[in-house]
């Protein structure tokens, strides 16, 4: 293996750019995970179902932005559903229950987006250019630093959302103590229809991203287990973490597949991501970025 | 009027026309089986103070969650009798219904969200209030003026501060939502003597210049009795003996079972519950 300083960038920004792809999936996990402590396990199901939904609207004929607009909606109408259907007659059960109650949404809405819209591979086309782009030596895909900058975007916009809103702010309230937040009036279930419709939006911008990188398909599904790493580095509390995470697995694993692979017959880029996450348990268990705990009576 | 008939215990009459809150006879369950109360009654006249006394494990807070309806939280309900406030039945309203209707309860333990600096907790108390911006801005500002202490520590994470800090972070976070009644739940809860006295007299400051009304429960007999005006007894869920703060204080038998001399060394261990609190995630 030949190495040089420009490739090496060039491996490494691809693979930090990869990376702020699994941010997007695990920022929906951090926000539902945070505000209720459940362990959304249909956040990957939730990003294929968005992005099936607004294929079907395109498809129809609608112009893109109002497809989007309306697949907003329907993403909102999903989490009333689920808090509706799912989580008030769970109110006060275990956390595990509530997990279980989450794959079991999964399966519902994998099957329900493809009796809807069929289980054919779609392209999805929204305008994004993917032009290959050259900073000196480097090589760079137009695409990647679209994917950075909606993600960046979205950090900034739900970071403003969280710390400057009325709304935001009961939400970290309700994160800290659910019946304190109650005892002064805040109604949980309003905010669980917000936390998942926000999840569900987060979700929608990480369809779009996916669809139009792979093409809109089941296997949209799998990104979801990804996430999961990316999670236990940056701890399941923290959005800074989920972006920070996303992107260390990203350009690990990148880095880890050109450089080690040929020494190891390749394929690292399958493991490298849980392999991290394992060391990271052992010595860091709430992750590299997980919330503080307050330790005082 | 015929109420002429022999009562045990009166209560004047006058007290129970005026009630601002009553609670008539409630019974209490939790998780379908452990009957905590049986049948409490009690008034809180508008403007009073109202203290509920009573040892560990008697019902006291049972009380105030079933007023303020965060019972249900903890898988109780309440399955007998009613709950009136301003001549309305209460009994079913959520939480935030109660809040917008001016009855909102501080919880034992203070509760105050550990993340959020101390001013953000104020103001999540006025989650509910409709009267915008300015009106709150304003009530924050007086809710400064009363707790001095909560305008130094006003960037401070909540989850930092002393534990009077938290209490009076807890109080003021009430206040910010223009409560008629707040239901104080054990402020005195492991807070220095000198403490108690202080945010006792800030309840009463309250009171008399915000017209708020309170009903507080408190272990600490002795000082509730001196602030409150009024008080009820409870033991294993029932009311027991109730009247005018000066007349309990005076009674031998409170003077005995409740302002007893050892009653001080005993009181510290009330931290210790008979029941393991679950965590709760959802509702
Ligand atoms: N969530 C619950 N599930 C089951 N039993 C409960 C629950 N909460 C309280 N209890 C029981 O109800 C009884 C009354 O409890 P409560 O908390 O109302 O007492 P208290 O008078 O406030 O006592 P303390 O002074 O210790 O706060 C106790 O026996 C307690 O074990
Ligand atoms: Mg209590």
């Amino acid at each position: 293996m030949f190495f040089s300083w420009p490739f090496f960038f060039e491996v490494l920004i691809g693979g930090l750019l990869a990376g702020v792809m699994y941010s997007l999936v695990a920022l929906g996990f951090v926000l539902i995970f945070k505000a209720s402590g459940v362990f959304n396990f249909a956040q990957g199901a939730m990003v294929l179902f968005a992005a099936l939904t607004l294929v079907g609207f395109i498809n129809m004929g609608m112009p893109t932005a109002v497809a989007i607009l309306i697949t907003m909606a329907v993403m909102v109408a999903l989490a009333y559903s689920i808090e509706r259907v799912v989580l008030r007659p769970l109110v006060n059960q275990p956390p595990i229950i509530l997990f279980m109650a989450t794959i079991g949404i999964t399966f519902f809405i994998d099957g329900f987006g493809q009796t809807l819209w069929g289980s054919d591979v779609y392209v999805l086309d929204i305008g994004i250019p993917t032009t290959p782009l050259f900073f000196g030596d480097i090589l760079v895909n137009s695409f990647d630093l679209v994917a950075a900058a909606v993600a960046g975007l979205l950090v900034v916009v739900l970071a403003i959302f969280f710390q400057k809103t009325r709304v935001g702010r009961a939400l970290r309230a309700v994160a800290d103590d659910h019946q304190a937040a109650m005892s002064v009036g805040i109604p949980l279930r309003v905010i669980w229809v917000i936390v998942w419709s926000v999840a569900g939006l987060v979700a929608l911008v990480a369809g779009i991203m996916w669809g139009s990188k792979l093409g809109v398909q089941f296997s949209l599904v799998l990104i979801a287990l990804k996430a999961l790493p990316v999670l236990i580095l940056g701890g399941f509390t923290s959005i800074p973490g989920a972006i920070i995470g996303g992107l260390m697995i990203g350009a690990g694993e990148k880095l880890a597949e050109v450089f080690i692979g040929p020494f190891l017959a390749g394929a690292i880029e399958d493991w490298f991501a849980y392999m991290l996450a394992l060391v990271v348990l052992l010595f860091r268990p709430q992750g590299l970025f997980g919330e503080k705990i307050i330790e005082r009576v | 009027m015929s109420s002429a008939a022999v009562q045990i215990k009166p209560v004047p009459s006058a007290e129970a026309a005026d009630a601002l809150l009553t609670v008539n006879n409630i019974e209490v369950i939790y998780d379908h089986v452990i009957l905590v109360l049986k049948g409490v009654s009690l008034h809180v006249p508008l403007g009073g103070i109202v203290a509920l006394l009573g040892a560990n494990g008697a019902g006291k807070s049972t009380t105030l969650k079933a007023i303020s309806n965060l019972l249900r939280a903890e898988r109780g309900e309440v399955t007998k009798g009613s709950v009136t406030f301003e001549g309305q039945r209460i009994d079913g309203k959520t939480p935030d219904e109660l809040v917008q209707k001016g009855v909102i309860q501080v919880m034992e333990g203070r509760h105050c969200f550990e993340h959020l600096t101390v001013e953000e907790n104020l103001l999540t108390g006025a989650y509910t209030r409709k009267d915008g911006r300015q009106a709150i801005a304003a009530d924050l500002e007086l809710i400064y003026e009363y707790f001095p202490r909560l305008r130094e520590r006003r960037t401070s994470q909540a989850g930092y501060t002393s534990g009077g800090e938290q209490q009076m972070c807890a109080i003021g976070r009430a206040m910010m939502s223009r409560p008629k009644i707040v239901l104080l739940d054990e402020p005195s809860m492991g807070l220095a003597p000198q403490l108690v006295e202080q945010i006792f007299e800030i309840v009463k400051l309250l009171n008399e210049k915000e017209g708020v009304s309170f009903l507080l429960a408190e272990q600490n007999t002795n000082v509730a009795l001196r602030y409150a005006n009024y008080g009820y007894i409870l033991e294993n869920g029932r009311v027991v003996m109730d009247g005018e703060a000066e007349a309990l204080r005076n009674n031998e038998d409170v003077k005995e079972f409740y302002l007893g001399l050892s009653a001080t060394g005993r009181k510290s261990y009330r931290d210790v519950k008979q029941y393991r609190r679950r965590k709760r995630w959802l509702g």
